[in-house]
């Protein structure tokens, strides 16, 4: 799309988030500094750990999975110009729901277990973040704080199920459900110990990234998320557009907890609740709520988590440093945003601002529906 | 007499208790969002807040051994976070929700980064007022101690409200969170009042969690908070922003709290952690029945969340 738009636009959209990664990785050098580490050893161990050879690549790449299909679930629906951070839910409840329908058939042939899993997660987590989408329209509860409350929802009833009805009673210092039998597990991409959920996740980012851009429901979405009063007078039904893109965000994220469930763990239990939600929506925002460029952020991302069981032992930090690090980044991506537009090299002569409209480009997150308490 | 003893009635007494103890932290955190939305900003951060406020608070107290200076630190700890969501949050194209999210990762991150040393050691807690030192029972005897900060808590709730009714401060801060361009033309700058009201709400979120560090539960770990300085969002809505009922919602959250431990402790175990999560879907209740499409909640600031 490169020649609709301006070159500097783009060269805009390119250069300030990696702007952006720069100096947070300065601002992290900074605060190792301080920390008394020393800064270029950290990240050569984050670099070793992330990418440095094969084997710690694939580790890399299947903390990937998860994260890329969590990202959709607030990437969807910031189109819409929602603030959605109730990943972490979603993915919980999928993993419960995979787990049931995985329990549920196993007696099935191997291919239908993995499909129903699949199916069982999506739906699930789908109706969850569908819920506060018809919240948000029916209500004007606010989706944000809605999304939130169901994130520790979701773990009390993950607690509750393990604990209680789902218990395996061989599970005695860590509750957890009846395991998946061996043969219905998602297998690993042969010649590597990667598991299938990568597959998912790209193909995930790949069909979010075609039904955003180049449909006509994703078109609808973005003009409803541009400015829902002009939407409105269209006749667009905003309220469908909402719960459909909340369902599909949330069965996206219930994806995420099928793959972590049947490539991972193999049963539910507390380990389902391992923040991939959180970071997703880093990755989202980092992304700048483009599935395709989600796809990069989380491989980026998902190198970093990797890395944080080294920085422990090589460095003697604490295993928060990797959360730090995540905050920073995200703060520094979020000062990126109010630069579109501002800065003197990539405007274009008079008249014409260069306004950050690279090809996939935002509308400004700020919410155009109704505040909080509409 | 043991618990036994009091058989059933140790539930509502225990909830009793529960409340007294458990709705400071509710409360100063809702206060604190309360100054914030007032004038306009949302501040999610709190949750972060209130973290960063507990391990400063238990950090200072153990290795200075004055809780009291704890309390302060950890209000100045969460100013310093203040500053930084202030100033993001006003920035164009900046979304003060996102920043509140990143400010909850970047603030737990920061606590529990330095708190590490911190999760064994035991730190000097801060005292207790004994109302119940009239009764033989010793269940009554502790579910009537008191903290100190929970009174002046309870004492900032009204000052807060007459501070927004009856003083220039309180009416810039309203003007400034209802119409941003009366206020302007009134010659007040909004970023400054933005900028105070949230950096005073996290101040009063740092002592928040400095209470739950230094007195209920009183020890510093990195699960402490669970969710409290994001439900304040939601109580300051059900309170319509009115610092009184901050701290009605506050009791009542605290209560809401206070009914998995209670039921457990007369021996009812099933749906333990359904009753933990018994907070959450009250709020969610809460927002699902107060929230309208049709109209503006009464008592909501005009300009909140309209990034103006």
């Amino acid at each position: 799309m490169i020649n609709r738009h301006n070159w500097r636009g783009t060269l805009e959209a390119v250069c300030i988030p990696i702007a952006a990664l720069l100096c947070s990785l300065i601002a992290f050098g900074i605060f190792c500094a301080l920390a008394g580490a020393n800064p270029f050893g950290v990240y050569g161990s984050i670099y070793k750990a992330a990418f440095g050879n094969w084997y710690s690549f694939q580790n890399t790449l299947i903390r990937a999975a998860p994260l890329m299909l969590s990202a959709l679930c607030t990437a969807l629906p910031a189109r819409l110009g929602l603030v959605i951070i109730g990943n972490e839910g979603a993915l919980v409840i999928g993993g419960i729901g995979a787990v049931a329908a995985g329990l549920a058939l196993s007696s099935a042939p191997a291919t239908i277990v993995q499909m129903g899993m699949a199916l069982a997660g999506m739906i699930c987590g789908g109706l969850w973040i569908g819920a506060v989408g018809a919240l948000r329209h029916y209500r004007a509860v606010n989706e944000t704080i809605s999304s939130l409350l169901l994130n520790y929802i979701a773990i009390a009833l993950l607690n509750h199920l393990v604990g209680g009805p789902m218990r395996d009673p061989s599970s005695l210092n860590k509750p957890s459900s009846y395991p998946i039998a061996e043969v219905n597990m998602l297998g690993t991409i042969p010649g590597t110990r990667v598991h299938y959920g990568l597959i998912y996740g790209l193909i995930a980012c790949a069909i979010a990234y075609f039904l955003i851009q180049r449909t006509t429901f994703g078109f609808a979405a973005r003009t409803a998320g541009g400015n829902i009063r002009a939407a409105r007078i269209a006749g667009l039904p905003v309220g469908k557009l909402t719960m459909a893109i909340c369902f599909l965000a949330g069965s996206c994220a219930g994806l995420a907890g099928m793959v972590e469930v049947a490539a991972v763990h193999g049963r539910a239990n507390e380990s389902l609740n391992a923040n991939y939600g959180y970071s997703g929506i880093l990755v989202a925002f980092i992304a700048r709520h483009n599935p395709l460029a989600a796809t990069l952020v989380a491989i980026l991302l998902g190198g970093i988590l990797a890395s944080g069981g080294i920085l422990q032992r090589a460095h003697g930090l604490p295993d928060a440093t990797v959360l730090v690090f995540q905050g920073l980044v995200f703060l520094v991506v979020l000062y990126s945003e109010s630069l579109y537009g501002r800065l003197a090299i990539f405007k274009e002569g008079i008249g014409k601002k260069g306004q950050g409209t690279g090809p996939d480009s935002l509308p400004p997150i700020p919410n155009p529906q109704a505040p909080i308490p509409s | 007499m043991s618990a036994e003893a009091l058989g059933w009635w140790g539930v509502p007494l225990a909830i009793a208790a529960g409340t007294l103890r458990g709705s400071a932290p509710f409360l100063f955190v809702s206060l604190g969002e309360c100054i914030t939305e007032k004038s306009g900003k949302i501040n999610l951060g709190l949750e972060g807040t209130l973290l960063t406020g507990a391990m400063t608070a238990y950090a200072i107290s153990y290795l200075t051994g004055s809780p009291w200076l704890g309390v302060l630190v950890a209000g100045i700890a969460g100013m310093l976070l203040g500053l930084i969501h202030g100033w993001l949050s006003q920035q164009p194209r900046v979304n003060d929700i996102a920043v509140g999210i990143a400010m909850i990762i970047f603030g737990s991150g920061i606590a529990f980064f330095f708190g590490k040393p911190f999760i064994q050691p035991s730190a000097p807690q801060l005292p207790t007022i004994d109302l119940g030192a009239w009764s033989s029972l010793p269940q009554i005897q502790s579910a009537l101690k008191i903290s100190p900060l929970f009174l002046i808590g309870v004492i900032i709730a009204p000052l807060m409200h007459w501070f927004f009714k009856s003083t220039r401060w309180g009416l810039f801060i309203r003007a400034v969170g209802d119409s941003p361009d009366a206020a302007k033309a009134m010659g007040i700058s909004i970023f400054k009042v933005r900028m105070l009201s949230i950096v005073a709400g996290s101040f009063l979120a740092g002592i928040g969690g400095a209470y739950l560090s230094l007195y209920y539960p009183g020890s510093w770990n990195e699960r402490i908070s669970s969710g409290q300085g994001l439900m304040a969002v939601a109580l300051v809505i059900f309170a319509r922003w009115n610092p009184i009922q901050c701290l009605y919602a506050s009791l009542l959250f605290g209560g809401a709290q206070a009914i998995g431990p209670a039921l457990q402790s007369v021996g009812v175990n099933s749906h333990y952690y359904l009753w933990n999560a018994s907070p959450y879907i009250l709020t969610l209740a809460i927002m699902v029945i107060t929230c309208s499409p049709k109209r503006t909640l009464t008592g909501a600031p005009g300009a909140l969340g309209t990034n103006s």
